[in-house]
Formats: structure tokens, C-alpha cells, sequence
């Protein structure tokens, strides 16, 4: 019996050895494989003629996305005419399955020579392990002055650009005028207001503020907003970058609103438990009357077909309002959205620079009016025929005096999780603000 | 034919394709999870060798604990609610009205994907337009759990699913184990006077008691390592409550961006999991099998 286990045992040992070598051997071919590769890309840098492959991958796919997904294609398009040697190989994925795929290709260094990236603290790891391209090159011939101010430098690190952004976001909340007007109400401009709104659609049955807390970055605009009224607009920026405190007076009382507002039952029931798509759907179907999300979703009230005209017309939205006095309401949560990186190890990186600065340049133009999206870049709101929604919207971010990054964004993924766990605690009542403030320094001193 | 099959080189020869695929598909990932357990990682730059300092953070984590409670928990109701299926495949397997019907209901579910029995259940469980609350409001009820949103019951909520959904795999095994017993014990028995609930506890069970002790490792080991409709319908929330140890795992790889600390869970999983394994093959390790 014993003997029989022993010559499993070296069976395996040996099988174990063969697929060691035969993988190894793999593993070589491989790299003699991307070595011509790298070979053939040089040729054609040299401009013998010879036609380059850009990888390109963006995650609007056409079904959730169907605006950006069109115009992505038409400026492919257009790019190839120009460029007549360059063809642009396209992959789509959705939103997380992208975050997810973006890793494993980096972690196996083939990552595509163009594709979508956040800012700040998402992009840390990657610059860190020189996987993304430093672009300042590309931005000194006026590039740079395309873009409005603020935006470029969310993807810096050490004073070099890594991403060229796409989009530029702004936090509202969006109403349902009929349902205002059903009740005489109007929109609030301090919290006291905002708070009387919300009881008298409370004591008409009307579900005040549709919140899918599920993905707790929803949640987490909201105490942003408080945070920035109560304790300006520095104080949660400096307690992220250590300069400041989590347990900062100001951030715990932003903390204590929150509560306060699930306890006056602000929010649709059940709200931690539901995804931001079901919230928006319940904003969208008027049984809620309010619902805070960015500028991205512009399209949805204004331009997008699919959405019944009646409604579209019955939208407004206000910017978050004061709290008992403090706070500017120009000051606005929001920032850059995804932006385009370029693959440092990429064996085209020239042609990808060049689709990349074309892409940028023909988005700013097209995203506007085309799909709806306001782009990183500076638009002329005057010269163009836009639905008044975005005209405000414009004036508004002209008039902005402050852009504080989404708290997840502007933190290092793993204190970013911590915060979107206590943001879902917090909500849930299940953590007192004291203790969602230690919670928040904990996490911050452990990344010291 | 016989010289041929007792021929050592002629078995290694046979065994060969199967050992390779085995060996690349599962164990060398295997041990390169318990090897990148041991490093500093992001997922994306260089690796940092920190020795065992992951793993000895694993066992201190409340959070991985918390998930292995929740895990255990699942690989109980998962047990119990074999007792359930048996008791249906029993009432299928003895020739009622409808039963190849039915066996077709329950088998609905295995048909569809996680990710759209997720959706669907997402619907049901919805607070304010969701079905079950709706139902409960005809009843009366002022006011119904939030499903999903109370940290207190959200894991009961998803349990209901998965049991759902595993429903019509162990009905079907049971149902056809069920199917081979002969006939003629049965006959005999009834001849000697025993009652239904008597042939299905003295002689049915026992007969496929060998079976039974296969879908309890299943249930088990598949419910330590469940992952896709706790990912789908919560994503391990809120604040951690449905969280188990898979969806942990690929919380901190893929949320966190902590490969080298999620791939130390990994590993701990496998351990769990292989201790578990050996341990109810242990207990349920019976003298002899009965025949018939």
C-alpha cells in the first residue's frame, strides 16, 4: 500500500518537473515571439510604408453606452482615413469588467497601446510600475491649453502627465418638477429647505431621494457634500493627504448629517441594498422625486430618445445647498472622469500618441453635442445649439470655485475600499460618524 | 488485453495527458497562489518577498473570519437542505401524478446563469416594487424586511437563491440513485407490511446512503468556495455582511489591489476547504456499503 502511494507521489513529482521545463520553454518562445514583434514594430516606425496595429480599449459598450459608443467609432474611422497606414484594433468591455481586465493585463505587462484609466489614486499603481507612458511630450505643441484648468492634473504624478482626461463631471441633484409643483415645493437652496422638502414628500408618500447605495461610491457624494459645506472646501482633501484629520470636527458633523438625513427617511427604502442603476431606473419610472449623480448622466434628461420626452422635460436639478449657513454652493464634488493612457511597453507608441492626441482633440468637439458628455477639454457653450440643461451646466463649471475629487478617487484602492464600506455602515446606522472617522484614520495611518 | 493493462509503462503512457492537464490547470496555479501569498503585491508592479507576514495577517483578519463564519454558515444551511431535496426526489421517484413535470421545474433553475438567477432575485427582493414585499404588503405586513439592505438578514436573503438554484442538482442525482434500487426490495418490504415513511427511512436511505455522502462533500466544499451570486447580488454588503471567503478574496485582488494579501486568502481557502474535505470523508467514512 505504501509502496503504491510512493510511486503516485514520484509520478507526480516527475509530471510535475516535465510541465515545469515544458512551461519554461513556453515562456521563452514567448519572449522570442515578442521580440520579432518588436522588431516588425520598429520597421514600421521608421516609415517604410509599412502599417501599424493600435490596441485601443474603452469600456462604453453600445448597450449601456450607446452615445459614446458611436462616436468613439466614427473618430476610429475617421482616423484610419487620415492615417492611412494605421489601423486601430478596438476592444469594448463594460465598466467593472474592464477595471478588472485593465489589472490582469498589466499584471502579464499587455496591456493594450491605448486605453481608459482613472485619476488619481487609481493610477498610482500603475505609474509606479511604469506601465503607463509619460505623455508630457505630446501636450507641449498646445495640447495642454485644450484642456480645462484642473483636469490635466489629476493624472500627474511627480510633475508628469500620465492620461489625457475625457470627461469632466460635476455632482447635482437632479428633481422631477412635476412632482415638486404637485406639492408646492421648490428647489432648496439651504438644507433647512432640502429638509422640509423631504418631509412634506414624506407625508404625501412620496419616496424623497432614490440612493443605490450598493455601490457605495453614491453614498459617499453625498457626505463629500456635507463635508465641503460644513467644513469647506479643504477639509476632506487634507485629511486624505495626511495634512489633515478624518476626526476633524467638520468631517464628523458631515458624518452626523448624513444620519440625520437616513433617519428623517431622506432616501428610498432599502437603499444599501440596491445598485445606482436601480436607483436611477426608480428616479427615471417618477417614483422617487430626487436622485444625486454627475453630469454624466446629462444625456438621460436631455438629449437621450430613448428616454420619453415628458420626462426629460419635468427634469431640473440644483446644486447641493448650504448647511445652516455654511458652505458655497459653487463649490462642486465631481472631477475628471475616465482618460486615455498610453501603453508604456506599447511597440507602436508613437502612432498610439498620434491616435491617442486625435482622439482627445475630436472627443472634446463631438462629446458635446453629439453624446451629450461635458469633455475635459474647453468648450465654447455659446457657439454651439444646446439644450439649456447644458448650457447651465457650463456656466456652472465657469463659475466653479472648486472641484474636490471623488473621495474614492483621490485615496489609494485599499483605503478607497475601507471608505466605501464605512460610507455603507454609515448610512446603515451602523456606525456611529466617531467611529466612521477613526475608522478612515486607521486605514490612513496604516498606509504611512 | 490483460498483459497490456498490467504493463507500468503502458498505465504512466494512459495517465499522462490527464496528469498534465491536471497539473497545469489546477495545480500549478495552485502553487503559485500559495506562492505569490508570500509577496508584497499590487497586481501590477514588481513583487516584494515578505515571507510569511501575509499570512500571519490572514489569521488575524476579523474580516477573513467574519467570512469564513458566513461561509460555514452556508455549508450548514447547504447540508440541511439536502435532507430537503432527498425528501422531494423521494416523492418524485415513487410513481406520482405529474412527477416528470415537476422534475422539470425544479431542474429550471440549473439551466440559468448565476449571474440571471442574481437579477431575478435582485427583482423579487426589491423594497419598493419587488414582488415578495409586494405580496407580503397584501398580507398586511406595514412594514417588510429590506432584504437585501439589512445586514442583519442579507445573508438568509441570498441563501434562499443559492439553495434554489442547486435544487434541481441534487434532485436529479438523488432521483436517479433513487431509481436504482430495485424494485423488488421494495415490493418485499411492502408485502411485510412497512409503511412508505418506513421504506424510504429503513431501506431507501441506507441504499444510497453511499450518494448521499457524495452531494454532502459537494454541498460543502461548493459552499466554502461559493462566489458569483453573493458577488452579483451584493458584492459581499453591506459593510461586509454577505461577504464569504471567495468574494473577500477577489475583494482585496481585484478592489483593493492587493493581489499578494488576496492570493493569502487564496490559499487559506484551499486549506480550509482540503482540511474540511478530509475531515467530513472522516466522519462519514462507514464500515461497509450496503449492497443489493
Amino acid at each position: 500500500m505504501l509502496k503504491r502511494k510512493a510511486v503516485t507521489s514520484m509520478c507526480a513529482l516527475v509530471a510535475g518537473a516535465l510541465i515545469a521545463t515544458g512551461c519554461s520553454d513556453a515562456a521563452d518562445g514567448g519572449n522570442n515571439g515578442g521580440a520579432e514583434n518588436n522588431n516588425s514594430g520598429n520597421n514600421a516606425n521608421g516609415g517604410s510604408g509599412e502599417s501599424a496595429t493600435v490596441e485601443f480599449m474603452h469600456l462604453w459598450p453600445q448597450g449601456s453606452s450607446a452615445q459614446h459608443h458611436r462616436i468613439v467609432n466614427e473618430i476610429i474611422e475617421d482616423f484610419e482615413a487620415e492615417n492611412e497606414n494605421i489601423t486601430i484594433d478596438l476592444s469594448v468591455l463594460s465598466n467593472e469588467q474592464y477595471k478588472d481586465q485593465i489589472t490582469i493585463l498589466s499584471s502579464s505587462n499587455e496591456l493594450p497601446d491605448v486605453g481608459m484609466t482613472w485619476a488619481a489614486g487609481y493610477l498610482d499603481p500603475f505609474v509606479d510600475g511604469n506601465m503607463f507612458a509619460p505623455l508630457d511630450d505630446m501636450l507641449e505643441d498646445g495640447l495642454r491649453d485644450e484642456f480645462v484648468a484642473g483636469t490635466l492634473e489629476a493624472y500627474e504624478k511627480d510633475g508628469q502627465s500620465y492620461g489625457l482626461p475625457l470627461e469632466l463631471n460635476t455632482v447635482y441633484v437632479y428633481y422631477n418638477k412635476a412632482i415638486f409643483e404637485e406639492h408646492g415645493l421648490e428647489a432648496p437652496e439651504t438644507y433647512d429647505e432640502l429638509e422640509n422638502v423631504i418631509n412634506v414628500l414624506n407625508e404625501n408618500n412620496v419616496e424623497p431621494i432614490a440612493l443605490g447605495n450598493r455601490d457605495s461610491w453614491t453614498g459617499s457624494m453625498w457626505y463629500m457634500y456635507f463635508a465641503d459645506r460644513i467644513g469647506g472646501s479643504d477639509v476632506l482633501t487634507n485629511a486624505i493627504n495626511r495634512s489633515g484629520s478624518f476626526e476633524d470636527p467638520a468631517l464628523v458633523e458631515a458624518a452626523a448629517k448624513v444620519q440625520e438625513m437616513v433617519q428623517n427617511d431622506s432616501f428610498v427604502s432599502g437603499f444599501n441594498g440596491l445598485a445606482d442603476e436601480e436607483a436611477k431606473s426608480m428616479f427615471m419610472n417618477e417614483q422617487s422625486a430626487m436622485y444625486m449623480i454627475a453630469t454624466w448622466d446629462l444625456p438621460n434628461y436631455t438629449t437621450n430618445e430613448d428616454v420619453p420626452q415628458e420626462f426629460r422635460d419635468n427634469v431640473g436639478y440644483f446644486k447641493f445647498p448650504t448647511v445652516d449657513g455654511a458652505g458655497d454652493t459653487d463649490s462642486f464634488v465631481g472631477g475628471p472622469g475616465v482618460g486615455l493612457f498610453v501603453a508604456e511597453n506599447s511597440d507602436v507608441q508613437d502612432e498610439a500618441k498620434q491616435f491617442a492626441a486625435y482622439f482627445v482633440e475630436q472627443w472634446g468637439s463631438r462629446a458635446v453635442t453629439d453624446a451629450g458628455v461635458i469633455p475635459a477639454t474647453v468648450v465654447d457653450g455659446d457657439a454651439l445649439d444646446l439644450p439649456d440643461m447644458y448650457v447651465d451646466v457650463l456656466q456652472d463649471l465657469n463659475d466653479a470655485t472648486n472641484l474636490t475629487l471623488y473621495a474614492d478617487v483621490q485615496m489609494s484602492a485599499s483605503v478607497a475600499q475601507t471608505h466605501l464600506d464605512s460610507i455603507q455602515a454609515l448610512f446603515g446606522l451602523d456606525m456611529t460618524p466617531e467611529e466612521f472617522g477613526a475608522k478612515h484614520e486607521e486605514a490612513l495611518s496604516e498606509e504611512e | 488485453m490483460n498483459k497490456v493493462m498490467s504493463n507500468k509503462w503502458f498505465i504512466t503512457l494512459y495517465l499522462l495527458p490527464a496528469l498534465l492537464l491536471v497539473g497545469i490547470l489546477i495545480f500549478i496555479p495552485l502553487v503559485l497562489t500559495g506562492y505569490y501569498g508570500l509577496m508584497r503585491w499590487d497586481g501590477i508592479g514588481a513583487m516584494e518577498f515578505i515571507g510569511l507576514t501575509n499570512y500571519i495577517n490572514v489569521m488575524q483578519d476579523g474580516m477573513f473570519w467574519q467570512s469564513a463564519g458566513h461561509s460555514g454558515l452556508l455549508a450548514v444551511f447547504s447540508t440541511l437542505s439536502l435532507a430537503i431535496y432527498l425528501a422531494v426526489s423521494m416523492i418524485l421517484a415513487s410513481k406520482i401524478k405529474g412527477s416528470d413535470l415537476l422534475r422539470k421545474i425544479y431542474l429550471l433553475p440549473m439551466l440559468l446563469s448565476s449571474v440571471a438567477i442574481a437579477q431575478l432575485w435582485i427583482k423579487i427582493y426589491n423594497p419598493s416594487n419587488g414582488m415578495l414585499n409586494e405580496i407580503l404588503a397584501w398580507f398586511g405586513v406595514q412594514n417588510p424586511p429590506l432584504w437585501l439592505a439589512d445586514p442583519n438578514i442579507v445573508l438568509y436573503s441570498i441563501f434562499i437563491p443559492i439553495l434554489w438554484q442547486y435544487a434541481g442538482f441534487y434532485i436529479l442525482i438523488y432521483y436517479a440513485a433513487l431509481k436504482n434500487i430495485p424494485e423488488s426490495i421494495i415490493e418485499a418490504a411492502k408485502i411485510d407490511g412497512a409503511s412508505p415513511i418506513q421504506i424510504a427511512y429503513r431501506i431507501k436511505l441506507p441504499l444510497i446512503m453511499g450518494v448521499v455522502k457524495v452531494t454532502i462533500v459537494l454541498a460543502i466544499v461548493g459552499s466554502l468556495k461559493y462566489f458569483d451570486l453573493i458577488y452579483v447580488m451584493t458584492g459581499g454588503g453591506p459593510n461586509g455582511a454577505s461577504e464569504v471567503m471567495a468574494s473577500y478574496m477577489y475583494k482585496l485582488a481585484f478592489g483593493t489591489n492587493n493581489f499578494g494579501y488576496g492570493s493569502a486568502v487564496g490559499f487559506m481557502l484551499l486549506i480550509i476547504t482540503l482540511i474540511v474535505t478530509v475531515i467530513i470523508r472522516k466522519v462519514t467514512a462507514d464500515k461497509e456499503e450496503l449492497q443489493y
